[in-house]
């Protein structure tokens, strides 16, 4: 029997299939966009991270369960960074030069942002922060970009609403980490703008338990209202220690305050609290017309649903990263670094949790004043809040 | 700064005080029984506190708080048992690094059970909104409870070690165990003994201290320095001591609010906590006959 030829068919044959095969497989199973989440799920920033983490989850899912993007899947790989800096740092650099990810979102606090905020500008790959300090994003670095209202638009509403009330001495205490410490200059910077004097201002331990001994002293000045910007559990605290120890003024807290939790956890005392909010705490409240109402409610729904607990504006800001992410892959029709910044940079009405983004090389954040809402504590829920 | 300001800055620093008194009283019993620092203390705390959040669900809060101090004692004795019972013959110090072990694994194994999120009991009398006035100043009744939790724990103690035979025993074995095994005291029952005591005294502060700090599931490790601070402070083994001494680092922390910036406090804590270890090292009211029985 002559086995030359079918020797050669076999050959030819196998050549045919396994090219057959390869092709095939690119064709259906395209390699997964590779995107890195750096969160603080546990630590003291906790409540930021662990919703971040769930939401970018969720919302991979999502999107893979109908198809991926441009026919590729995307593969989240989360990190959690116990909330440290040289944490986030470390895992950064793993993920750029060994996952080679496109596109970083996290860190869930303003100090991990700005520790890996130049690692990715190196590294050239994309960074959506979770974080609320306006110096992510001011001065801009080309592939830095930021979910979260500024922390300036949150301290103008406050400033804006004690003029209103005509509240002028003000007593500031923040957290002493990078959320508080930004937050600190941008209310110290702001206050002059509307006339206000900031007649103490003072940073306690991230891990306090006790406020009564600071707010003692700021009682000692008179102030006429108490600004409290932190994102640590003490947040909870300080309303509490207020009426402890009898300083009946209006007490204001930042946009880090959008957790009921810690409404729940201050019990009747928070009732009256003033902060600046996303408008997810209070979507169902929102006119059917308001252009975020459909994203509010669908991601509202899609988390307590599928999580059974309460969803906040922190999670929001990872739904939006992973939102500006696909758009923009979508827009540049690559997953190639480059192009998706570019993309990412041009991208306008996007409709997000947060607000509607208008990205432009200038504004790598998007968003305006109006993307707040000041809320209020009433009963123990967030309501909008009415002069 | 006029008088009622000064009333104020003491009843803040009262507040803070009987925390830091109520956490230091649980590392008292473990030392007297044992000579071992216990590190997981602090978590003790916290599973006292989010036990009885958990249980407020179903009943009242007495009941709450009563059943989830019996279950950290229960968790005490547990920890006893599994991990310092096998090494009993180890160094005091190998003990002591094993505690700190024990604290990293409850408290990774609070954070699967109860999430991270904040949690917190009701005020045991009124609301977040009630305070006591003092002329002109104010506090809030739950430092009371506090306060009062404090003395009824330590003339317990007291009453205990003094009078009652498991009480004298405990005692003499952390005097002397070979003597006290000697005269048929059986030495490991006590150190199983103290470990369940001091979880359940630790519950019992982590429930009290719950509505004014609120409670985390890393929230053990910060409390238990400042506890400790305060049992060194008081001199170790010395419940009484310790409560004087907590109430003594509260003012001063306080004072040094009203006269520095913030970020200070801790450097006063830490300061004092070292001069008393160069110059006083058993303590600010040791007598000398109690340090040369420890020694």
């Amino acid at each position: 029997m002559n086995t030359g030829t079918p020797g050669i068919l076999r050959v030819a044959l196998a050549m045919g299939l396994s090219m057959g095969i390869a092709h095939s497989a690119s064709a259906a199973d395209a390699p997964p966009i590779r995107v890195g989440a750096v969160f603080s799920v546990t630590g003291p920033a906790s409540f930021l991270g662990a919703p971040e983490a769930k939401t970018a989850e969720m919302f991979v899912q999502k999107i893979n369960d109908a198809g991926g993007i441009n026919g590729r899947k995307i593969q989240l790989i989360i990190k959690d960074t116990g909330g440290k800096p040289e944490s986030a740092i470390s895992m950064t650099k793993q993920l750029i030069e060994e996952e080679k990810v496109l596109a970083i979102i996290g860190p869930s606090t303003s100090g991990e942002t700005m520790a890996i905020k130049n690692i990715c500008q190196e590294g050239e790959t994309i960074l959506l922060s979770c974080a609320a300090a306006e110096t992510i994003v001011n001065p801009v670095a080309s592939y830095v970009f930021k979910t979260p209202q500024k922390d300036s638009d949150a301290a103008r509403w406050i400033y804006k609403t004690m003029k209103e009330k005509g509240l002028n001495k003000v007593g500031v205490i923040t957290s002493n980490d990078g959320f508080g410490m930004a937050g600190k200059a941008q209310l110290e910077k702001l206050a002059g703008d509307f006339g206000i004097t900031v007649v103490i201002s003072e940073a306690y331990d991230k891990q306090e338990t006790d406020l009564t001994g600071v707010l003692t002293k700021l009682k000692g000045r008179q102030v006429q209202g108490v600004i409290n910007w932190s994102i640590v559990p003490a947040q909870g605290l300080v309303a509490k220690n207020m009426k402890q120890i009898g300083l009946d003024v209006p007490l204001f807290q930042s946009h880090g305050f959008g957790n009921i939790k810690y409404a729940q956890a201050s019990g009747e005392a928070a009732n009256g609290t003033l902060f600046p909010a996303g408008r997810l705490l209070v979507a169902d409240t929102l006119p059917d017309k308001h252009p975020q109402k459909k994203v509010l409610m669908t991601y509202k729904k899609d988390y307590e649903g599928k999580y059974k607990e309460d969803a906040s504006t922190f999670g929001g800001h990872a739904y939006d990263a992973m939102l500006l992410l696909t758009e923009a892959v979508k827009k540049a029709g690559s997953a190639d670094h480059k192009k998706v910044r570019d993309a990412l940079e041009t991208l306008k009405d996007v409709v997000g949790t947060a607000g509607v983004f208008k990205m432009s090389a200038e504004d790598h954040n998007g968003l305006g004043m109006d993307a707040f809402e000041l809320l209020t504590i009433k009963d123990g829920k967030f309501a909008t809040y009415r002069k | 700064m006029d008088f009622t300001q000064v009333l104020q800055y003491c009843l803040a620093g009262i507040t803070v005080g009987s925390v830091y008194a109520i956490v230091a009283i649980g590392f008292n019993i473990i030392y007297s029984a044992t000579g071992i620092i216990n590190f997981a203390q602090g978590e003790f705390l916290i599973v006292g506190a989010m036990t009885a959040v958990s249980l407020h669900h179903y009943m009242p809060l007495p009941m709450a708080v009563l059943l989830a101090v019996a279950i950290t004692a229960v968790l005490g004795g547990l920890v006893e048992l599994v991990f310092i019972r096998r090494v009993r013959d180890a160094s005091v110090l190998r003990l002591i690094v094993i505690t700190i072990g024990v604290s990293i694994l409850l408290r990774e194994g609070m954070l699967h059970v109860w999430d991270e999120q904040v949690r917190g009991l009701p005020y045991f009398t009124g609301t977040s909104l009630s305070t006591i006035g003092l002329m002109g100043a104010r506090i809030s009744p739950q430092v009371l409870w506090v306060l009062g939790v404090c003395t009824v724990i330590v003339t317990a103690l007291t009453l205990f070690f003094k009078l009652t035979l498991t009480g004298r025993a405990m005692r003499a074995c952390a005097d002397d165990r070979m003597a006290a095994r000697l005269c048929g005291i059986k030495d490991s029952r006590m150190v199983t003994l103290s470990f369940m005591l001091s979880a359940a005294i630790g519950a019992l502060a982590g429930c009290v201290i719950s509505p004014l700090t609120q409670t985390q599931y890393d929230m053990g490790a910060p409390l238990a320095i400042k506890g400790f601070t305060v049992a060194i402070l008081g001199g170790l083994g010395n419940s009484m001591a310790a409560v004087v001494a907590g109430l003594l680092l509260g003012l001063l922390e306080t004072l040094a609010v009203s006269q520095l910036p913030v970020a200070y406090k801790e450097v006063v804590s830490i300061v004092v906590l070292l001069l008393v270890l160069i110059f006083r090292p058993s303590g600010l009211f040791a007598r000398r006959e109690t340090s040369a029985l420890r020694a």
